[in-house]
């Protein structure tokens, strides 16, 4: 399946998703279709292969989490996105339809805050349990020390 | 104390459950890492795994440093292979800026990579081994082996560069030096030799019982659960799964060089020894090939920099990924027309294979857990970054 024909697929099934051409290919949905794009992904175009999931803090423009998905046969990869919208930190967790993204997604939550919803188990996983804030926020000064001082 | 007590579980059927800790100062973790084990008897039923005692939060930095300042500082991240996490850096970019790079320096990037590769696996080697020390009837002596070779590369590395670990070789748009008189011919010679050396070590380790009962069907990964976790490099290789990005989305002119890719079914690790040991082969195969073909010119394509912030990227995103000696480095950049990043993702090859663990050590004994750990080969600065 080329890139061209996975952007059809994708713009058939999700009405109103915003799909950009390239490799990867970036599709944007919100966010109550995250999981349901994750699972066409990985079942109608074979993308199995979990790359990283991250987020990207858009100050005015809330947060969002993006998602990297691959089909190791084609090398066809799809950037997945969706906005979570201004002052909102909940999103669906991936780790029903991936396992990668269980690591991923404890990454997140410890960096940017994020509750990933039906997450089996969201812990910090780099910071420190007590840690406070969560760093890759924009709003989190880097240049003032924080608590706890180790 | 009364805590350990109180978490030993007993039930009249016989069964006891005990929580045992390994790490985070465990010399088979090679580094900092931590695996709260759940015991029954000596099988393991549960696996927490701790990781983070190496954090440096380097995607915060990347935010507050120039696109001229971080790659090295990327090479702190997997300090093993410092070459390829610079690698992945400028390439996104380049890819943002649409910055063009010189067949030499392209050259050069997949010679140093290579090398970096090879210097990478010895060192699995020989820790691995050593790891699993006694069994294989003389604790260290692959180790020094495979230290002693390894120290050859990092001397080809400190005459080109000037640094034996962490390099800053690369730069947006080339690298930064050319080879001095002479290297080419020494790099031949080292390459030579360790060639066969290796073979030396395929006969002290094929035919090992030791060894084998050590590797062959312990930590097996299914190809199913090597996607669906996102591990890369030789263990998604060794399970079966002939994937490799330099063959697969070919990036500084690999497409120029012959080389196989290595693949083994059987996913457990002696599936994933054969593969990384086929690998040294293939990349001394392409470390000749460099060398025979290295184009002249220039070895970059901007002009030396005056100030750090002189290089400016446009507006725009970019995921750039290159095989490194443990898989899918990735790095994805989001630049916003200033002179720094806007946000900065690590893919850390070694913290997606890490993920794995959980999977699949229940179900085996307390010493495999230290064979499946050394076989994944894990940098914990590239977990942690």
């Amino acid at each position: 399946m080329t890139h061209e024909e996975a952007a059809t697929l994708i713009g058939e099934h999700f009405v109103g998703a915003q799909v950009q051409g390239g490799s990867p290919l970036a599709v944007t949905v919100p966010v109550d279709r995250w999981v349901a794009l994750a699972r066409f992904a990985k079942e109608t175009l074979g993308c199995r292969f979990f790359a990283f999931s991250t987020a990207v803090d858009w100050k005015d423009g809330g947060l969002e989490v993006i998602a990297k998905v691959d089909n190791l046969d084609n090398q066809l990869s799809v950037l997945m996105k969706t906005r979570l919208g201004t002052g909102v930190s909940a999103c669906p967790s991936l780790v029903p339809v991936y396992r990668g993204a269980n690591w991923m997604e404890r990454e997140c939550y410890d960096m940017f805050g994020i509750r990933f919803e039906g997450h089996p188990d969201l812990r910090r996983i780099l910071l420190a349990d007590d840690w406070q804030g969560h760093p890759l926020l924009k709003s989190y000064a880097v240049d003032t020390p924080h608590p706890p001082y180790r | 104390m009364s805590e350990a007590l109180s978490r030993v579980e007993i039930d009249y059927a016989g069964g006891e459950r005990l929580t045992m800790n390994m790490g985070p100062q465990h010399p088979s973790a090679h580094g900092v890492f931590r695996a709260i084990l759940t015991l029954e008897g000596e099988t393991v039923v549960g696996v927490d795994a701790v990781v983070g005692y190496l954090h440096r939060c380097h995607e915060k930095l990347a935010e507050t440093l120039t696109y001229a300042q971080y790659p090295s500082i990327a090479s702190k991240t997997d300090y093993v292979a410092a070459m390829t996490s610079e690698f992945a850096y400028v390439m996104a970019a380049e890819n943002i800026g649409k910055i063009n790079v010189p067949k030499r320096a392209q050259y050069l990037r997949v010679l140093t990579a290579e090398l970096q590769r090879i210097a990478s696996h010895l060192l699995w080697l020989g820790t691995w081994c050593m790891d699993m020390g006694g069994a294989l009837g003389g604790g260290a002596t692959i180790f020094l082996y495979c230290i002693r070779e390894r120290e050859l590369i990092l001397d080809l590395f400190e005459s080109l560069v000037g640094a034996r670990l962490l390099y800053g070789f690369y730069q947006v748009g080339g690298v930064r030096y050319d080879l001095p008189a002479g290297w080419g011919d020494t790099c031949r010679q080292t390459v030579s030799h360790i060639e066969q050396r290796i073979g030396e070590y395929e006969s002290l380790l094929d035919g090992n019982p030791f060894f084998l009962a050590r590797a062959r069907g312990v930590g097996v990964i299914s190809r199913e659960l090597a996607e669906d976790v996102g591990i890369a490099g030789p263990l998604l290789r060794g399970s079966g799964v002939a994937f490799d990005l330099r063959r697969a989305a070919p990036y500084s002119s690999y497409e120029d060089f012959q080389f196989t890719i290595p693949v083994a079914p059987e996913g457990d690790c002696f599936a994933r020894y054969r593969v990384r040991m086929a690998e040294f082969r293939e990349s001394i195969r392409i470390v000749r090939q460099v060398l025979d073909a290295l184009p002249e010119g220039p070895i970059s394509s901007r002009p030396g920099l005056k100030s750090v912030a002189q290089i400016r990227i446009p507006k725009g995103e970019s995921y750039a990924r290159v095989e490194g000696p443990r898989g899918e480095v990735g790095c994805y950049l989001i630049a916003d027309g200033s002179a720094k990043p806007y946000r900065m993702k690590w893919r850390g090859a070694s913290f997606s294979n890490l993920a794995v663990l959980p999977h699949i050590i229940p179900g085996h004994k307390v010493a495999d857990v230290v064979a499946i750990m050394g076989s994944v080969d894990p940098v914990f600065g590239e977990v942690d970054r």
